[in-house]
């Protein structure tokens, strides 16, 4: 399952719409790679991102040093709305992995047969839970299984941090939406 | 914690001891982190009604012998130059941090590397030089800070550093006090009060005949000092190149990981990355002239530095260009399909 070729460098591309928590995801992808000892980069879009607009983060995991933050051809690709997969798909790698939040995308994306794509009802899935703003938390579970490079464990460990302090009530949902990601991912293989 | 973030709790630990700032993006997080983390410490921080005021507050602070600075972006840095070519005349150190966006005008919030020349060049009027730092890392951003702060205090100049939007916003790990520090002169310089002492005038009005002449000489000597002291250059799988490429803060990045994707083809290439922009690194980059056919010099700009290594390289090596402005971005696989172009002519006999 676990690809090796991937195991020393993977660059991730996460996206979707402001208010979907996107920026959260890569921060939590990025602290986790780092409490895994991994060299490790985070580049957000930035300035004049609101609610409903589109949001994207740029997240480069690795064994040695990084040199460019900038991710051109992502190996993963983390989606949460259709205008993002319009926009990011045509730059995956071949061989690549695609995750996208079903419950906004209804659609299967012409892609490459090399690519893997796992369709995760993120949202239904949050809402299950009882808190559908942890959608990202379920999408970046589902990522976490399939890539096998980080454990979903390690970032719940590392959510504390991730989340500011008026929001710590969040971290047990946050973390069953981790978790529920990942078991989604290993039920439906 | 993101670039800016980082960089202002560098400047912290550096001593700072007043911040002045006026919020432009793509540098926000820094008066918004300077304003939680300075009354903390007991420290003055200001936002002030403009960047006109907040250099001027640079100056008053820094003229009582205080360590202050001020951050902002290509634009309000614009709006800064008179006080910072005031504080060049007064021989004042102070420590600016120019998160660059892009331009020309208003521009765009955008990376850029725009403002190479108004960093090195002086910026403002009248005949000086700031130094310019132009880190490539979050790292070497933090670790840049008590650099900054301390080339200022020996020097009693200026100082610039050259970051951009990617570097102020994007996140790495990083490790605080790593710089050694050195060991500086007293600021008997100072406006600390003249009971019991002669007054000491900070000024940079000189209208004696032949004074401001004088004044000129003198700053010009402690230029060639640094220029002669404080060069900082990497050179990156240079020894064995057949092409070398020269760029700067997030464009070497860039570079890197072309020269990196190159060499796993078989090709042989190389970085020179200068670190301070002023003093530029002219005899590193000269010396490797002497043996290369070809340098390449990649900026987000039309290209600004690469007169400076024309300069350097004396006619005695074509210097190409490529380079992106406004915003853009060079892109991996752009950039190593030129220095692919590029490797035809190889070394010198």
């Amino acid at each position: 399952m676990q690809n090796t070729k991937h195991e020393s460098y993977e660059e991730v591309i996460i996206a979707g719409f402001g208010g979907q928590g996107i920026m959260l995801a890569g921060k939590l992808l990025a602290q986790t790679a780092m409490k895994a000892g991994k060299e490790v980069t985070y580049m957000p879009s930035y300035g004049a991102e609101v609610r409903g607009g589109t949001a994207n983060c740029m997240v480069i995991i690795a064994d040695d040093s990084i040199a460019s933050p900038l991710v051109d051809r992502p190996d993963s690709l983390i989606v949460m709305n259709k205008a993002s997969l319009n926009k990011f798909a045509s730059r995956l790698k071949a061989g690549g992995l695609l995750v996208m939040n079903s419950s906004l995308i209804d659609t299967k994306p012409q892609l490459d047969d090399s690519i893997e794509i796992i369709a995760v009802p993120a949202d239904e899935i949050a809402v299950e839970l009882g808190n559908k703003k942890t959608a990202n938390m379920v999408v970046l579970g589902a990522y976490f299984q399939k890539r096998g490079i980080l454990s979903p464990d390690t970032a719940a460990a590392c959510l504390p941090d991730a989340i500011a302090k008026r929001h710590h009530k969040t971290l047990p949902v946050n973390t069953e939406a981790i978790h529920r990601g990942a078991e989604f991912t290993r039920d439906n293989q | 914690m993101c670039g800016n973030e980082a960089l202002a709790e560098a400047a912290i630990i550096a001593g700072c001891d007043a911040y002045f700032g006026y919020p432009i993006t793509p540098q926000n997080e820094i008066p918004a982190y300077m304003s939680k983390r300075m009354p903390e410490e007991g420290r003055v921080f200001v936002q002030s009604e403009s960047e006109l005021a907040a250099i001027n507050m640079v100056f008053g602070a820094s003229a009582t012998g205080k360590r202050s600075m001020t951050t902002s972006s290509s634009p309000g840095i614009s709006l800064m130059q008179e006080g910072i070519s005031y504080l060049a005349g007064a021989e004042l150190p102070a420590v600016m941090v120019n998160v660059m966006r892009g331009g020309p005008g208003l521009g765009n919030i955008a990376p850029s590397q725009g403002d190479y020349f108004q960093a090195t060049r002086g910026g403002g009027h009248g005949d000086y030089r700031t130094i310019a730092l132009g880190p490539s890392t979050v790292q070497e951003l933090v670790d840049c800070m008590p650099l900054a702060f301390d080339l200022a205090d020996q020097y009693r100049m200026p100082v610039i550093i050259l970051a951009d939007g990617i570097l102020g916003q994007m996140m790495e790990p990083i490790v605080f006090n790593k710089t050694p520090r050195r060991s500086l002169p007293p600021k008997d310089w100072a406006l600390t009060g003249a009971k019991d002492r002669e007054q000491n005038i900070v000024r940079s009005l000189w209208l004696p005949e032949g004074s401001l002449e004088k004044h000129n000489y003198k700053l010009q000597a402690k230029y060639d000092q640094v220029q002669k002291n404080e060069v900082i250059c990497e050179q990156y799988q240079v020894d064995d190149a057949e092409i070398v490429v020269i760029a700067y803060g997030v464009a070497a990045r860039i570079v890197r990981s072309a020269v990196n994707k190159a060499r796993k083809e078989g090709i042989k290439a190389g970085l020179i990355r200068p670190v301070t922009l002023w003093p530029f690194p002219t005899e590193q980059i000269a010396k490797a002239a002497d043996e290369l056919n070809i340098f390449l010099v990649v900026e987000m700009s039309m290209g600004q530095m690469v007169e400076d290594v024309k300069l350097a390289v004396a006619g005695k090596t074509p210097v190409l260009f490529y380079g992106r402005p406004g915003g853009g971005i060079p892109a991996v696989d752009q950039l190593l399909e030129r220095i692919k172009q590029l490797i035809i002519p190889a070394k010198k006999q």
